[in-house]
């Protein structure tokens, strides 16, 4: 009976409800924030002279990935072309 | 004990004649029974130390040298070429299959050749039977592609020819051993070795043809060049310094170029090159444990590029679309295929218990234990970039983002198969990594798992991909768009085309004025010497051959009578 009505209105997926979806996003800040604290409360050696203080992969990931995608936005200026750029017949 | 001197590149060559006359299921037994068998054989007959030479003229070609940094490199390409072969299962293309595998089998070719010339050979073939897999993209754009990357290929392969010439004249050796880059010779080889790994402003070719090729043929393509040039180099130039520079550079700026390109196999080309810049780092700092990171680090990343190429393969063959603008959502209909790609980037972006993991932290670890500390965060950048384009946006832009309204159907079976045995070896490889580290070249001891290095990683990796929903709640994360990013092939692409253009039209117009001058100064001298009055006589008017023939004969009599006066 169910058959031919779940063909009309299709099945609501995963990530159709904003729930879930904020649900993935709020693990990701708790995930977050735990790794941060645990650099506080499980040893972890020095390699180098930087990476022995506090945070310094987390930070260093988040600036890292934030410059990337600022510098690349700026990069488009200068090297965005329309699709077809190279097809342009002589 | 069976045939142990048969080089591991025969198999494939008599499998390739063997596909080009069969069709059907026996075609598609021979395609996948070749690796399968050829991997066995090599796993279980061939061991370190085993040469098979052939005398043609007075010319000894090394066919095989079996030592434990070629025969690693011998099974993961058995490996990724059953793979890859169950992928492409469902393809009716004789020229595909029988150039696949061609290509294979130069590939291994090329690993265990002992000297220059027999190295030289499969480097040409590779080169000639991979473009098929280009052209196979049957479209314009695809044999355009594919022209520009068989003359950058070949150029390569006569670069090598010219660097082992000079070679043999110097020093009477023709060996494939250490090389360095002492001397003409070596640095004619390395180049040749750089075009094929790609190093920047070299790396044109792959970011322009292996987006172009069928949705299979990318798989193969993405498996061996690349890998033959790094495995090369690692033979040839192990701690040439000047290579942990080049690695660093093409670590970093491929990420860039991905986080604004729209392709998402272009995205993928992109990364392979970030992907390849962390082993020809380790073959700079060439420690031991360095070499043993780059050599292992080409096993893992064969199996996970060769998964989010097949992702993306299958996206392609089932959406008929590879550009973020047009995909999003296909989580809906291709979960089983979502899903794996996600192995494939969790792995790509060295995830705890994922491939990448095991491998790109040997050559971070040599990095700092050789005091590289700079170029240590230069790749250590680089490790949250890949995350951020590779392990985030690739997912992300196909399989969820905003739904397209794409609805399609999950990948096919053969598909599904091989997508599932690369997942599970990246798996099995992340975190089963005794396995792999007992086939690595050197003796070092190294293990991966330690609070500190999963912690940091984690925090690293997290933390970028914290910074992927910061930037996209923003709005400050760069929409997709429609468009082509310049990269150096506009130098051949559109400079050198254009500027010879402009100079031709510039000669043209020259050449056009100059004989409109010339012919106006003519026709003018003709008015006015018509109208003088010699213009009655006929010498101002053209002449009948007739005419011509008369005064010649005229003249010639002339000087007959004056010959003889004399």
């Amino acid at each position: 009976m169910n058959e031919p009505e779940s063909e009309i209105v299709e099945k609501q997926h995963l990530f159709d409800n904003p729930r879930n979806v904020s649900l993935v996003i709020g693990s990701l800040y708790s995930v977050c924030i735990l790794l941060f604290l645990l650099d506080f409360i499980l040893h972890r050696h020095a390699t180098n002279e930087w990476d022995g203080f506090a945070g310094f992969y987390a930070l260093f990931g988040f600036t890292a990935c934030v410059t990337l995608v600022l510098i690349a936005k700026q990069m488009r200026r200068i090297l965005k072309r329309k699709e077809n750029y190279y097809d342009v017949a002589d | 004990m069976w045939l142990i001197d048969l080089a591991p590149f025969v198999p494939f060559f008599i499998a390739a004649l063997l596909a080009l006359i069969t069709r059907g299921w026996i075609r598609n037994l021979i395609l996948l029974a070749t690796p399968v068998l050829g991997g066995i054989h090599l796993w279980v007959d061939v061991s370190p130390g085993i040469v098979t030479a052939v005398s043609i003229m007075d010319y000894e070609l090394i066919l095989m040298r079996a030592d434990r940094l070629s025969l690693l490199f011998g099974y993961i390409f058995h490996i990724a070429a059953f793979i890859a072969a169950i992928f492409a299962l469902h393809v009716r293309d004789t020229t595909q299959t029988v150039s696949s595998l061609l290509y294979a089998g130069s590939a291994l070719g090329a690993v265990f050749a002992g000297d220059l010339i027999t190295l030289f050979i499969f480097w040409e073939l590779l080169a000639i039977s991979s473009v098929f897999l280009v052209w196979a993209g049957r479209s314009e754009r695809a044999i355009h592609s594919g022209m520009r990357y068989l003359v950058i290929q070949v150029s390569s392969g006569m670069l090598l020819l010219a660097g082992a010439l000079v070679q043999y004249y110097q020093t009477g050796s023709l060996a494939f051993d250490y090389i360095g880059l002492e001397g003409i010779s070596g640095w004619l080889i390395f180049l040749a070795f750089g075009i094929k790994c790609a190093f920047p402003l070299l790396h044109t070719w792959l970011i322009d043809a292996y987006p172009e090729a069928t949705p299979t043929g990318t798989v193969f393509l993405s498996v061996f060049t690349t890998k033959v040039a790094v495995y090369a180099l690692a033979r040839g130039f192990p701690g040439t310094e000047l290579l942990v520079y080049i690695g660093a550079v093409m670590t970093c700026f491929p990420i860039f170029y991905a986080v604004i390109e729209n392709d998402l196999r272009r995205v993928l080309a992109y990364s392979l090159i970030n992907q390849l810049g962390f082993m020809v780092c380790g073959i700079g700092i060439g420690t031991a444990l360095a070499l043993n990171g780059t050599v292992a680090h080409a096993f893992s990343h064969i199996l996970y590029k060769a998964l989010l190429f097949m992702s993306m393969g299958a996206v392609l063959y089932r959406a008929g679309t590879i550009k973020a603008t047009d995909l999003g959502g296909l989580y809906k209909s291709m979960p089983k295929t979502a899903s794996l790609c996600i192995v494939g980037a969790c792995s790509i972006s060295a995830f705890p218990l994922f491939s990448g993991f095991v491998s790109k932290s040997m050559v971070m670890a040599a990095m700092i234990e050789e005091s590289y500390d700079y170029l240590w965060l230069v790749l250590l950048f680089a490790s949250a970039g890949v995350f951020h384009h590779a392990g985030i946006k690739i997912p992300y832009f196909a399989f969820f983002a905003h739904d397209s309204g794409i609805r399609t159907r999950e990948a096919p079976l053969n598909m599904l198969i091989a997508m599932s045995i690369a997942a599970v070896l990246c798996v099995l490889i992340g975190s089963q990594p005794q396995y792999l580290y007992a086939l690595l070249p050197w003796e070092v001891e190294y293990w991966p798992y330690d609070t500190t290095h999963v912690l940091s990683q984690l925090q690293l990796l997290l933390f970028s991909a914290l910074a992927f929903v910061w930037l996209n709640k923003q709005g400050i994360y760069p929409p997709e768009m429609r468009a082509v990013n310049i990269d150096a092939e506009w130098l051949y692409r559109k400079l050198m085309p254009d500027t010879a253009h402009s100079i031709y039209c510039f000669m043209k117009k020259t050449g056009n004025r100059a004989e409109n001058a010339f012919d106006s100064t003519l026709k003018d001298a003709a008015k006015s010497m018509i109208s003088t009055r010699f213009g009655r006589f006929n010498l101002a008017a053209s002449w009948p051959t007739g005419s011509m023939a008369f005064w010649l004969a005229v003249i010639l009599g002339i000087f007959l009578l004056a010959d003889a006066i004399h």
